[in-house]
């Protein structure tokens, strides 16, 4: 039997085992393996995430049951220190000799130590195996203990010297990123790309300093600052140096295998160093006069060197992409092809959005017909396609700038789809998995989810970049076998949102378990519980009060919990009207149970700072006084916002806040799929923000205009005309059908705004929906709506006057004890949580 | 407040040397949980009557420290018995004890039992 032995147990090391034992013929050669750190293979790229869990085990790349059962020898904790060529053995520092037939050198690279005055120092550290960041998260600890912030300089603002950065931050230090050149990453980005990612990562709290050569460490004994001359100094407790990689080819070089200048061991096409029975591959290797300090690459040698001592014909390619795309402290940040070139070559298209931290650059051939290569930091979600396009030399389509900036005018994406894209394009670029793999996996194999074919490939296995792509082709490849991708709430039921609807509705059920064991499986979930309680709420107006379980916290104790567990009450205020008795009402209650008090965005108040135990007692004093709940707490209608309208203003067209009170009275109450809310403004100076909201009525000359769809919050959207000078009857007449639609259609926690961006046809097909009634429904949904109205009861009443109900509002079921947990501090003459440690 | 996590711990079955005597299964809602208070620990119990089983574990959402768990809605994933969090829907295993859907500590489970009609939850001390 032939030995292989291969020096090194780093990513690539590890690749070479797992590919040569995948092989069939790969079982006729005996596997010896030495790795000098104490530990088997890990995956250095994620070395940061250590900081997060330390946990060892959760970066390693296989366990070593698994070199045992592929039969590989593994001795970690071993360095060899000679290779004999003419005998073909090699020894180890404990002076143990070995024999091969093939040898694969894999020994990777250490850390570029720059000959800086004072290196030596306590306190210097380099960023490269998890010994390292043990050393580090040590000297940290002892950095905290001795005073409050410390500091640490990451030399280096390279992609390593960045996720060096981050990993002090987390280790509760002031990180400060120094760098030599006048940019960030200076491989992978261009001056003004590297000005939006510095933006953006100093708004995490990274100190970056850019143009800096380090002349010496100060300190004595241990670091206590950087010296860049001319007095400029900064201090510092600890430094992390990342300035880049060397070979570690020292055994290349005691044994005179042929070098590179700058080191590296020279490798042909084969991976075949000057002595035809020893390869390299990984960050040894010198190929083309490079060293590679990426994954994907080390992997595609490995690949070469399994199949060259398996006397296979393949071949390394003589282009080597270095396209990358990462999450640098959740900033994305891409580069592919040439990131950055002088006009002569080419021409560029750039988008710059300091405001979000957007930057995004093409370069384009001079004939406008190829892509060269890019820049993206801050959305790289396009970063698969256009890698794509550039690998594949797909022709660019007319309008090169919608690559970047989207396309115009109505839809369809510029790329096209990833089925375009030919069969043998690597879509995974770290397991090099191309198309074909993937679709195959799906059309043949019968995979059928992307897990699935995860599993079966090993695509989005790596960095996962690719995923989204991969996602694209799963979903396509499915559609022609005419199969689609279900829309499922979750595990328990293997239906969508709107077709629950539809079977509780049929069906007439009415109890949560009931549907659970007619169409489900198992026992629930947070996520289909409150989303059938929704549905049951929605088609016969049942208060949260009588399937307390299976409500979201807020719905089940009819408030909304708040950070430290208390809760906010909310009285509704139909239009924001409120009299003075009712505002020394609330004065008075508020002060007697010492709560919190603001005036919310939706013209009401909220008191905050309620224990469980009050909920009762206050609000059976807000009935008291006439007032009724204000489902706050629901997923349901909060407030019709209004102006003060024609009763007051010189400029109303018409009443809006009569209308607002209208309105609002008519949908309390009403349970959707999200929280909706409503505006009334008396004309078009829109004091009340109705196109801010679900749906809004602004009074015009001659009657009402209607807008639905707004949206404040995340992604704020003007809502869209659905009618415009109708009276009041036919406004309201289009709003309850408009609501109902959606209530009866929309995925879960799904508002209006995203609801009528998805629905086909947007704003048109609503209209004809609910103005000219295309489908036919218009009747049923006025009749459903009309139901729900007239069903409406307060359900703090029913709370507070059930005495079962009541006896849920306690902390302790065997004391009367209260929540000790719960502290508060004062704030500007009220109190507020104390903050969580 | 870490100091607070600590005084949580699992108790097993057979390392039980105090059934304290919680209350009435009543005041358990079916398929949702109730807190009760043991010296100065406050634990959620629940009574998954889907099952037929009743579980025990610390009140404490060890991701932001509040007393919360109890108020949480109960179901289960793969067939393992969980809770979620009510305020950021953190979810835990009612049986050992762990993070379901990241990786926080594992919060403190205790067994319990129902007897005549009272639920008792075991303690080691």
């Amino acid at each position: 039997m032939k030995t292989i032995i291969v020096v090194g147990n780093g990513m690539v090391g590890y690749k070479f085992c797992e590919k040569l034992v995948s092989r069939e013929e790969g079982k006729q050669f005996k596997l010896l393996v030495f790795g000098e750190e104490p530990r088997a293979a890990y995956d250095r790229v994620h070395l940061s995430e250590y900081f997060e869990n330390q946990d060892a085990k959760a970066l390693e790349l296989a366990p070593l049951t698994w070199y045992a059962e592929n039969n590989i020898d593994l001795i970690v904790n071993e360095r060899v220190t000679d290779i004999h060529r003419s005998k073909k053995s090699i020894t180890t520092a404990s002076d143990q000799e070995f024999f091969y037939d093939h040898l694969v050198l894999a020994t990777g690279s250490v850390p570029f130590v720059p000959p800086i005055n004072g290196v030596e120092k306590e306190g210097v550290f380099v960023y490269r195996t998890i010994e390292d960041l043990e050393s580090m998260l040590s000297y940290a600890e002892k950095i905290k203990k001795e005073n409050k912030i410390g500091k640490a300089a990451i030399l280096g603002g390279g992609l390593l010297g960045l996720e060096a950065g981050k990993a002090v931050m987390d280790m509760g230090l002031e990180p400060h990123v120094v760098e030599y050149a006048p940019k960030l990453m200076p491989r992978q980005l261009d001056s003004r790309s590297s000005n939006v990612l510095k933006l953006t990562l100093e708004s995490t709290g990274m100190n970056i300093h850019l143009g800096k050569a380090t002349n010496k460490i100060l300190g004595n004994g241990s670091i206590t600052g950087l010296d860049f001359g001319e007095d400029d100094m900064l201090n510092v407790d600890m430094l992390v140096i990342s300035a880049g990689i060397r070979p570690r080819d020292e055994l290349g070089k005691t044994c005179n295998l042929e070098m590179g200048v700058r080191g590296g061991i020279v490798v042909d096409d084969k991976m075949r160093t000057s002595d035809p029975n020893i390869y390299a591959i990984g960050e040894v290797a010198l190929y083309n006069q490079m060293i590679y300090g990426l994954v994907a690459p080390g992997y595609e040698m490995a690949e070469v060197a399994v199949n060259q001592i398996l006397q296979k014909e393949v071949l390394m390619q003589q282009h080597i992409d270095m396209s990358t795309k990462l999450k640098l402290i959740g900033v994305d940040v891409a580069s592919f092809g040439i990131p950055y070139m002088p006009a002569d070559k080419g021409l560029s298209i750039i988008y710059e959005n300091k405001t979000k931290g957007v930057y995004k650059r093409i370069n384009v051939s001079h004939d406008g017909k190829t892509l060269l290569g890019g820049i993206m930091v801050g959305d790289a979600e396009d970063y698969s396609i256009l890698h794509q396009m550039y690998l594949n030399n797909i022709p660019l389509p007319e309008n090169a700038e919608e690559l970047i900036v989207g396309a115009r005018g109505e839809g369809g994406s510029p790329f096209g789809s990833a089925m375009d894209l030919p069969d043998d394009a690597v879509i995974c670029s770290c397991e090099a998995v191309t198309k074909g793999a993937i679709c195959c996996s799906v059309l043949e194999d019968g995979n059928e989810t992307v897990k699935a074919v995860a599993k079966a490939t090993k695509a989005t296995s790596g960095c996962g970049g690719c995923k989204p792509m991969v996602a694209d082709l799963v979903k396509e490849s499915l559609k022609t076998l005419g199969k689609t991708v279900k829309e499922r709430i979750c595990e328990h039921f293997d239906f969508s949102r709107q077709e629950l609807f539809d079977i509780v509705k049929l069906r007439g059920i009415k109890d949560y378990y009931e549907l659970l064991d007619a169409v489900g499986t198992g026992h629930g979930c947070e996520v289909c519980k409150p989303t059938i309680a929704a549905i049951f709420a929605s088609l016969h107006n049942e208060t949260a009060n009588r399937q307390e379980t299976i409500q979201d916290t807020n719905d089940r104790f009819l408030a909304n919990i708040q950070r430290n567990g208390t809760y906010s009450v909310v009285p509704r205020v139909a239009g924001g009207e409120i009299t003075p008795k009712q505002l020394i009402a609330i004065g008075s209650i508020a002060q007697k149970f010492d709560l919190y008090t603001k005036i919310t965005g939706g013209q009401r108040i909220d008191m905050f700072g309620a224990k469980l135990h009050e909920l009762p007692l206050i609000w059976e004093a807000l009935i008291k006084e006439g007032f009724e709940t204000g489902q706050a707490y629901g997923k349901s209608l909060r407030t019709v916002k209004s102006c003060v309208g024609s009763t007051w203003c010189r400029y109303g067209m018409d009443e809006s806040v009569s209308f607002a009170v209208e309105i609002e009275n008519r949908y309390k109450g009403i349970r959707s799929p999200h929280k909706f809310k409503g505006g009334v403004s008396g004309c078009i100076r829109e004091c009340a923000e109705a196109r801010g909201k679900d749906f809004g009525f602004i009074a015009v000359e001659g009657g009402w205009n209607v807008y639905v769809g707004g949206n404040g919050g995340a992604s704020p959207k003007h809502a869209e005309l659905l009618a415009e000078k109708v009276d009041k009857a036919t406004a309201i007449k289009y709003v309850d059908r408009f609501i109902m639609y959606y209530i009866k259609t929309a995925q879960p926690l799904q508002r209006t705004a995203p609801w009528l961006e998805k629905l086909e046809g947007g704003i048109t097909y609503l209209q004809n929906v609910v103005i000219n009634d295309s489908l036919g429904i218009a009747d049923e949904l006025d009749q459903e709506m009309q139901a729900l109205v007239d069903s409406y009861k307060c359900e703090w009443k029913e709370a507070v006057e059930t005495p079962e109900i009541r006896e849920r509002y306690t902390h302790f079921v065997n004391s009367d004890e209260t929540d000790s947990n719960i502290e508060f501090v004062a704030l500007r003459e009220q109190k507020m949580p104390k903050e969580w440690a | 407040m870490i100091s607070s996590l600590k005084t949580y711990e699992t108790v097993t079955t057979e390392k039980v040397k105090v059934w304290f005597k919680a209350a009435p299964t009543s005041r358990f809602p079916k398929n949702g949980g109730a807190c009760i208070k043991y010296k100065d620990k406050q634990i959620a119990v629940f009574n998954f009557a889907r099952e037929g089983r009743w579980y025990a574990c610390q009140n404490l959402c060890p991701h932001k420290m509040e007393m919360v768990l109890s108020r949480g809605i109960i179901g289960e994933e793969n067939m393992e018995p969980k809770v979620a969090c009510p305020l950021h829907k953190n979810t835990f295993s009612l049986k050992n004890g762990n993070h379901l859907n990241g990786d926080l500590e594992a919060i403190a489970t205790y067994p319990v039992k129902v007897e005549d009609d009272i639920v008792y939850v075991g303690f080691s001390e």
